[in-house]
């Protein structure tokens, strides 16, 4: 008998208020998910960051300045309407990419993967990344490798999971001890290691964590635009490229307009439209 | 057979439900994957039961207390420890790379002895026995005073006995690398009294005047900073920031107050001089201090508001609003030490800062700064001491300051050995030619170092340290914290190579020397050092990992002697010509001083400070002429010429080049060195007297196409 269990929607905020652009979420996703490095790194376009922090200014001079560093892990979109189909998972011919309906991640699987990068190429925020190059680690650093998460070879795609050995971890525990899984239970590695508390995990379907209070969901389809299903209800709080519908599960929150705006080109205008009727509007074009 | 229109409909359902139904799509797939998937060596990690293991980091002075995951006892993980009273569950990307250094290519796997240009392995006991034979004909030649020894931290059993050593062999020529907590100590010696320090009660602040600390970006002790910084939304404090250019701090403060490079102490005499003219409590907690009538006529006559524009840049009317802020908000606090507060700093300037503190009244106080006791938890047995010590020893230091002694040795020499430990001179201090002829002057140099950093290259022996997560020792916090909590680092692993504890190095060594250095250090190893020297504490340090030794204010409010401020010489820096004032800039990512960055590390670092093998610098566009982004530009200064690129920043004062800090390693390690350039290399250090401190924080530059 299918029992009807509750279903997980994972998600995360990100305070970038209180981002300071340390870095401490880029590595600790590194050591956590046995990502590899290269001699030279700086070239950004074949660097591999499951997490990477970007970087935005508001372009005016010294010392009117600000910027605002936006960590970007996979956004785990649920696609149109949320139904589950999201950009990558809807191109992949090999079905090395997937969605959990179960907890609402996009995984995936290395050894289904042949390398044509239709997901890359999908992927509207740049989240997906290809290995050129079989990893090298430097003799002996293999040492450290942790056993929950496969090395991943030439020719694959790969991307964040939400640290999803994590969840396997203390799902299983959970169901040794027949009870629920807890908020703090299953945290990722860039919460975890984030120390300004900028990034906030937990389960969005779920009222008592926090990133659900945070982002207070709305179940219902945005009526002016219905690919847009769980915007924010929070005036703060905002998706990027929020109007593509692709309803990625990682939320960003600032008290500052300019950063709001910066998470999707508005032409000019429209933002006035959008602003005003937060929470209600967001027709795309 | 007849094609009607009914079959042909059917052909094709029929083609392609085969099609959808066909395994050749699926094989097709799956040999492609195979086909596309071949990886020569596929590492496949041992699987086992997991552990945690509690720790602490210390591969900065911030102590924080960590968390290590292993399988099977294998590390696979390192991160922030929950409920520890520095850091409190939080981490900095150095420490979570821990393990990358544990692993590290670069690190010294056995004792080297220098034969010629190269380095060859030799045995424990051979080491041990050469460098006890030199030392032993130093002793014997009657000048003990002559072995010196440069270290980092100050604090802890280490440090302690690195010095037990240098007594009992007879010198008083130990020198610590210029460090915020060195400098700290210094500003408090200078104006309350020796052997103190000054803690900053940032937690509980809730104004922030912070010249130019980066207090995001690793000053102090950097997660309990940041942390710090974070609970300032829910605490309603503010940060105002004094700064040259927007650095993650600055950009997370409430207010910047734009200053000229270099004028930061005469922004906080001004703000003084206003204090005293405005305000009754600046006027009476003078009373009681030392010289203060010389001080507060000094400030009248050359520190008014309009003289204070000239010089900082700052706006009359923002300086007497400034300092009225200061003084009115209920826990105001000032901080000093701009970058991580480090290398190219004045005590004028940081004892400017804290004249600002004992004027508003904020010494000893809840959310203000605290004159704090050194953390006295260490008993050890009195040393032994012969004739030959004794006499040594009580022979005048060398020079007053590590910098002082690579001006001296330099010129004329003066040490005939040198024991280096936790320390990396010749790329941490400025003009690291000059340090380096410096230690060409030296006959002997002995390092302790983990990694073949520039100054262990430069070393004759090397008796190679295991590193933080290979061995027992207290790490007392310090750096800026209004608390001292000593944690115990624990092993978390057998030492991966033939290393030692550089404590029972020194032990081994003293048993070496014989008669009364033996004597002194007579204990099994470090181990039962330890144990007895931290008597009271040793049994809840090791249960508990920590101790808190005192968090709360001081007793009392400390006099302030303000001799040295009211005829502090101001010193002309930056030096050399140029249209451009060159400062290193610190950056989070990026490990300053002596330490190293990881693999990680680098990989992080955003490619406008890094780009390929070139250093990029901050220019504001307005001042960037001809140049464009991305541009390969020469910059020049009166100690150095390089190639750099062109980094255009609207977040940087016009007229000022920022350039990172903590590139330019030039040590056998393709994935943190040879990148970018050490801009240590092209500042000249300018020793300011009456401290000895290099107090250089920039210098004159020139910036042309290449």
């Amino acid at each position: 008998m299918i029992e009807n269990k509750k279903v997980h929607k994972f998600g995360m905020v990100i305070d970038l208020d209180k981002c300071t652009g340390c870095g401490a979420c880029m590595v600790s996703c590194m050591s956590e998910n046995n990502v590899p490095f290269k001699e030279d790194e700086s070239n950004k376009k074949d660097s591999i960051t499951w997490m990477r922090v970007y970087k935005l200014t508001n372009g005016k001079s010294f010392p009117e300045t600000e910027i605002v560093y936006l960590p970007r892990p996979c956004q785990h979109c649920g696609g149109i309407g949320d139904h589950g189909h999201s950009p990558c998972v809807s191109v992949c011919p090999a079905t090395a990419t997937d969605y959990g309906y179960d907890t609402g991640i996009v995984s995936q699987i290395y050894t289904r993967c042949f390398g044509c990068r239709y997901c890359m190429g999908a992927c509207p925020y740049h989240a997906r990344y290809f290995n050129w190059w079989d990893p090298k680690w430097p003799e002996g650093m293999e040492k450290y490798l942790s056993p929950n998460v496969s090395p991943r070879m030439r020719g694959v795609v790969e991307k964040c999971s939400f640290c999803y050995h994590r969840y396997q971890l203390a799902r299983e525990q959970a169901i040794v001890e027949d009870r629920e899984i807890e908020e703090m239970e299953y945290q990722t590695a860039c919460t975890t290691a984030c120390p300004a508390g900028a990034i906030v995990f937990g389960d969005l379907n779920n009222p008592a964590h926090k990133v659900h209070q945070i982002v207070k969901p709305d179940p219902h389809p945005d009526p002016m635009n219905h690919k847009v299903v769980g915007k924010s209800r929070n005036p703060k709080v905002f998706r990027l490229l929020e109007r593509l519908g692709t309803n990625p599960k990682v939320y960003y929150m600032s008290e500052r307009e300019w950063v709001r705006k910066a998470g999707d080109n508005y032409l000019k205008g429209e933002w006035e439209n959008v602003k005003t009727h937060h929470g209600a509007s967001s027709s795309h074009g | 057979m007849k094609i009607d229109r009914r079959s042909f409909l059917g052909l094709g359902l029929g083609a392609a439900a085969g099609i959808a139904l066909s395994p050749v799509g699926v094989k097709l797939t799956d040999d492609s994957s195979i086909w596309t998937q071949n990886w020569p060596w596929t590492p496949v990690p041992e699987d086992g039961e997991i552990t945690y293991d509690r720790s602490v980091c210390s591969l900065c002075p911030g102590a924080c207390g960590i968390s290590v995951r292993k399988i099977n006892g294998r590390p696979v993980k390192i991160e922030g420890l929950d409920d520890h009273p520095i850091n409190n569950g939080g981490a900095c990307l150095h420490g979570i790379a821990g393990l990358q250094y544990l692993y590290d290519p670069a690190r010294i796997k056995t004792p080297l002895k220098k034969n010629g240009n190269k380095f060859e392995k030799i045995s424990w006991d051979e080491a041990i026995s050469l460098v006890a034979g030199k030392l032993g004909e130093i002793r014997e030649s009657g000048t003990p005073e002559s072995l010196g020894l440069i270290s980092g931290a100050d604090n802890g059993s280490m440090a302690q006995l690195f010095r037990r050593f240098m007594d009992a062999f007879g010198s008083p020529n130990t020198y610590t690398m210029p460090s915020l907590e060195s400098n700290l100590a210094l500003t408090a010696a200078a104006l309350h009294s020796a052997d103190r320090s000054l803690g900053f009660d940032i937690d509980h602040s809730d104004f922030i005047l912070s010249f130019g600390a980066a207090i995001i970006e690793g000053w102090g002790s950097p997660v309990a900073c940041i942390q710090a910084n974070a609970s300032r939304h829910e605490r309603k404090a503010k940060l105002v920031q004094v700064d040259y250019r927007l650095s993650n701090t600055a950009n997370a403060a409430d207010k910047i107050i734009a200053v000229k490079p270099g004028t930061e102490a005469d922004l906080a005499l001004g703000l003084c001089a206003v204090l005293l003219a405005k305000t009754k409590i600046a006027k009476d907690s003078l009373s009681g201090d030392v010289n203060k009538l010389a001080f507060s006529a000094m400030l009248e006559k050359e520190y008014t508001s309009d003289k204070v524009e000239a010089i900082t840049g700052v706006k009359a009317a923002d300086v007497e609003a400034l300092a009225m802020a200061f003084i009115k908000a209920k826990a105001p606090v000032a901080v000093p030490g701009k970058g991580r507060g480090d290398v190219g700093q004045s005590l004028r300037e940081f004892a400017a800062v804290q004249a600002l503190n004992a004027l508003a009244g904020r010494l000893n106080k809840e959310g203000g700064v605290f004159v704090m006791w050194p953390a006295g938890y260490l008993k050890f047995p009195e040393n032994v001491m012969d004739d030959t010590a004794e006499q040594g020893a009580g022979k005048a230091k060398l020079a007053g300051s590590v910098t002082e002694l690579v001006d001296k040795l330099e010129k004329d020499g003066g040490l005939s050995a040198l024991f280096i430990y936790n320390a990396n001179p010749c790329y941490a201090l400025n003009n690291t030619e000059k340090v380096k002829a410096a230690m060409d002057k030296v006959g002997f140099k002995v390092s302790f170092s983990s990694f073949m950093d520039e100054t262990a290259l430069k070393s004759d022996v090397i008796l190679p340290a295991s590193i933080f997560l290979e061995r027992l020792e207290d790490v007392v916090s310090g750096a800026g914290l209004a608390k001292t909590v000593v944690g115990l680092c624990r092993p978390m692993v057998k030492p991966v190579f033939d290393t030692k504890h550089p404590g029972d190095t020194l032990i081994l060594l003293a048993q070496a020397m014989g008669d009364s250095i033996a004597e002194g250090f007579s204990w099994d190893s470090y181990e039962a050092c330890l144990e007895e020297v931290t008597g009271d504490i040793w049994d809840t340090l090791s249960d508990d990992g920590y101790v808190v030794i005192d968090d709360k204010p001081p007793v009392g409010t400390p006099v302030t002697d303000f001799t040295f401020l009211s005829s502090a010489p101001k010193i002309d820096v930056p030096m050399g010509e140029g249209d451009f004032t060159l400062v290193p800039v610190d950056k989070m990512r990026l490990a300053g001083g002596s330490m190293i960055s990881s693999p990680f590390a680098v990989k992080t670092v955003s490619d406008t400070v890094l780009s390929g093998k070139y250093s990029v610098v901050e220019i504001n566009p307005a001042t960037a002429g001809a140049l464009k982004d991305g541009d390969v530009a020469v910059l020049k200064t009166a100690m150095g010429t390089v190639k750099v690129k062109i980094g255009l920043n609207e977040g940087i004062m016009a007229g000022v080049i920022g350039m990172p800090r903590g590139l330019g390693h030039t040590f056998n390690n393709p994935y943190v060195a040879g990148k970018g350039v050490n801009v240590n290399d092209l500042i000249g250090p300018v020793i300011e007297p009456g401290s000895g401190l290099d107090a250089a924080f920039g210098i004159k530059a020139t910036l042309s196409k290449a």
